[in-house]
């Protein structure tokens, strides 16, 4: 195809992406080295007579609306941003370094700072939950296999809806399913024998029942990818490996897992990166008492009658930051690959 | 298989057995009790005294004279209105689907057709883009929309579904035009057409299959999108996602908590009808990707 057509062809996707892609980062990347301006003072004499003359120090409220409106941006305070305590919040890490004296009282009190609790969330859900939905929706795959033809189309259109739901009203489900007074957290009462036991009150139950819920809306789409794949096994190769007396469970070592590697990373990859945004479970389950996501933190700074775009901004230049830490293998991967073939 | 599936020893086919009812409990069980569930009145969904009262419906009974009731219903589609956001709903799904299809089709033909190595950069820039989490890019469409008097209307909130569906579903259909071989268009040009007729009277014709199974996942995105409708939408046009999540705030506090489980439930159906028509595509469309490696 030549340039010109490719070029004609393009260009309602391209600027598409741009304005509403490349533009916002752009937009956001500026927004976090800005801080709204401060309102403007004015000193005013007040004067009484037999009293005296006061000075008091007011809001010139004429005045910070003109600058507002002026500079809509607010004024360039650099990376004063990213540094203070609702982000990277160096100063007080710096603090609590020296003043700590275990690493265990260290690593708690960092965890009181919003974004490393968001952080430690964000990072402990991602790599808990991508394995562990790999591991089951490989296992389903390799059971429903084995079912009959007729049960296996079952099998995969209940498996299809917790993926397939939209993950605010899955959590939600789930999670008046989980309520004390809900069906399995009464059972949970009754196991647990406190009659005030309670999931939403502990912090690690809390991360548990999110983790649990991340499996299971995303191990369907690893049962399904696994199970595409398991089709097209090559069948020569498994009965070879019969007849040479490998047992089921080295047929599946050696034969199958093999076979479905280039699909177990693409199931990795993608499920990195949609488990690196973790925030519907977060709100469904009312859960950021104890769990808060990086997605959730700029989505709290978004909301609200005060829009801190800010803060919001700096805590998107962070989050894209470590899902540019978290895609660069796969990028070196594919340069290199890239490059080998050209 | 059937042959291998009999030599397995009955133990290993009980635990296979075992499994398969397992996870179909854990995948199913969720949302038959919530169906179940929302026909019935709050103190027997979420009862204290007995758990068995969901089942049976005893306060159901008490209250309306059948162990069934529509109340929940009610109250979420005529009380609070919840038909106008479903209707803003199909207004996005609809919008976002057929824009982002016509031009993610160029886009993705295109592709599929250039040999050149800007298609390997533009396809990279895509994967990069669909990682990056659409919540950052909220912070940046805030004040210009502001400043511009966009924010709030049906129509902002399409178009940036439509650039954030983008990087997918030009990766999918790629690689859907890939599979339709290229010597269909190439005859098409000796015979003297221009590569868009080449599109438009032979290419057209055959796509269907793929564009059918791309527009599925683009309706999901839309339909399921949380973050970009809820910040983007002013409380009179919400789609039924954001609305259900502000059900909880307000309900929780009103005692109407059945009114948010009749709205989930009610926004369930479509997908349940969706998955029973369209599974065989939902499942190639998952694949797709993966076939590629």
């Amino acid at each position: 195809m030549k340039h010109r057509t490719f070029f004609w062809f393009f260009l309602p996707t391209a600027i598409a992406m741009l304005l509403f892609i490349a533009a916002p980062i752009v937009s956001v990347l500026i927004q976090s080295v800005f801080a709204p301006h401060e309102a403007v003072l004015i000193e005013v004499e007040n004067c009484t007579p037999l009293v005296g003359c006061t000075t008091e120090t007011m809001i010139d409220q004429e005045a910070t609306r003109d600058l507002r409106e002026a500079q809509p941006l607010g004024r360039f305070v650099g990376l004063d941003i990213y540094l203070d305590r609702a982000h990277l919040a160096i100063e007080e890490v710096g603090q609590i370094w020296s003043t700590s004296e275990t690493w265990g009282s260290f690593w708690s009190r960092i965890f009181n700072l919003p974004f490393y609790r968001a952080m430690s969330f964000t990072l402990t859900y991602t790599f808990v939950v991508t394995p562990a939905l790999i591991v089951l929706g490989l296992m389903i795959a390799l059971a429903v296999n084995s079912l009959h033809r007729h049960l296996k189309g079952l099998m995969i259109f209940f498996s299809l809806l917790p993926m397939i739901v939209t993950p605010i009203i899955g959590s939600l489900i789930l999670f008046w399913m989980v309520d004390s007074r809900g069906v399995l957290g009464s059972a949970l009462v009754s196991l647990a024998g406190d009659p005030n036991f309670s999931l939403k009150a502990s912090t690690g139950l809390t991360w548990v029942m999110l983790i649990i819920y991340g499996i299971w809306s995303s191990a369907p789409f690893a049962f399904v990818v696994f199970y595409a794949g398991l089709q097209t096994l090559p069948r020569d190769t498994l009965e070879a490996a019969q007849i040479d007396g490998a047992t089921r469970w080295q047929q599946v070592r050696y034969v199958i897992i093999p076979h479905l590697t280039p699909l177990v990373t693409f199931v990795a990859l993608i499920q990195l990166m949609d488990n690196f945004r973790v925030l519907e479970p977060i709100i469904g389950f009312n859960a950021s008492a104890h769990a808060t996501s990086l997605s959730w933190i700029i989505l709290n700074d978004l909301g609200g009658e005060t829009r801190q775009l800010s803060s919001a901004s700096a805590n998107s230049v962070l989050t894209l930051i470590g899902v540019a830490i978290l895609l660069s293998p796969v990028l070196v991967r594919t340069w290199q690959d890239f490059k080998r073939k050209t | 298989m059937a042959a291998a599936a009999e030599r397995r020893p009955v133990w290993m086919r009980a635990m296979i057995y075992g499994f398969v009812a397992t996870w179909f409990i854990l995948a199913a069980f969720p949302f038959i009790w919530t169906v179940w569930g929302s026909f019935k009145v709050e103190l027997d969904f979420f009862s204290i005294a007995d758990w068995t009262y969901a089942l049976t419906g005893e306060r159901t009974k008490a209250e309306y004279g059948s162990a069934f009731t529509d109340a929940g219903y009610r109250g979420a589609w005529i009380q609070e209105e919840f038909y106008r956001n479903f209707f803003n709903t199909a207004i996005v799904c609809f919008f976002v689907v057929c824009t982002s299809l016509t031009i993610g089709t160029l886009g993705g033909y295109a592709l599929s057709r250039s040999s050149y190595n800007y298609t390997f950069w533009l396809l990279i820039t895509a994967l990069i883009f669909r990682a990056m989490p659409p919540v950052t890019l909220v912070a940046g469409y805030l004040l210009p929309f502001f400043q511009w008097n966009l924010w709030g209307h049906l129509a902002t909130t399409i178009i940036v579904l439509v650039a954030i569906n983008q990087p997918f579903t030009l990766w999918m259909l790629h690689s859907f035009f890939k599979k339709i071989p290229q010597e269909l268009d190439e005859s098409a040009k000796v015979d003297g057409c221009t590569q868009f007729q080449a599109f438009r009277h032979v290419i057209i014709p055959v796509m269907w299959p793929g564009v059918i199974t791309t527009g599925l996942f683009s309706f999901l995105l839309a339909y399921n999108d949380f973050v970009v409708t809820s910040m983007l939408l002013e409380e009179k046009n919400r789609t039924m996602v954001p609305q259900i999540a502000a059900f909880l705030g307000t309900t929780y506090t009103e005692g109407n908590v059945m009114f948010a489980v009749a709205a989930v439930v009610s926004a369930t159906v479509p997908l349940f009808i969706l998955v029973m028509f369209f599974q065989r595509q939902i499942v190639s469309g998952l694949t797709a990707g993966a076939v590629k490696g």
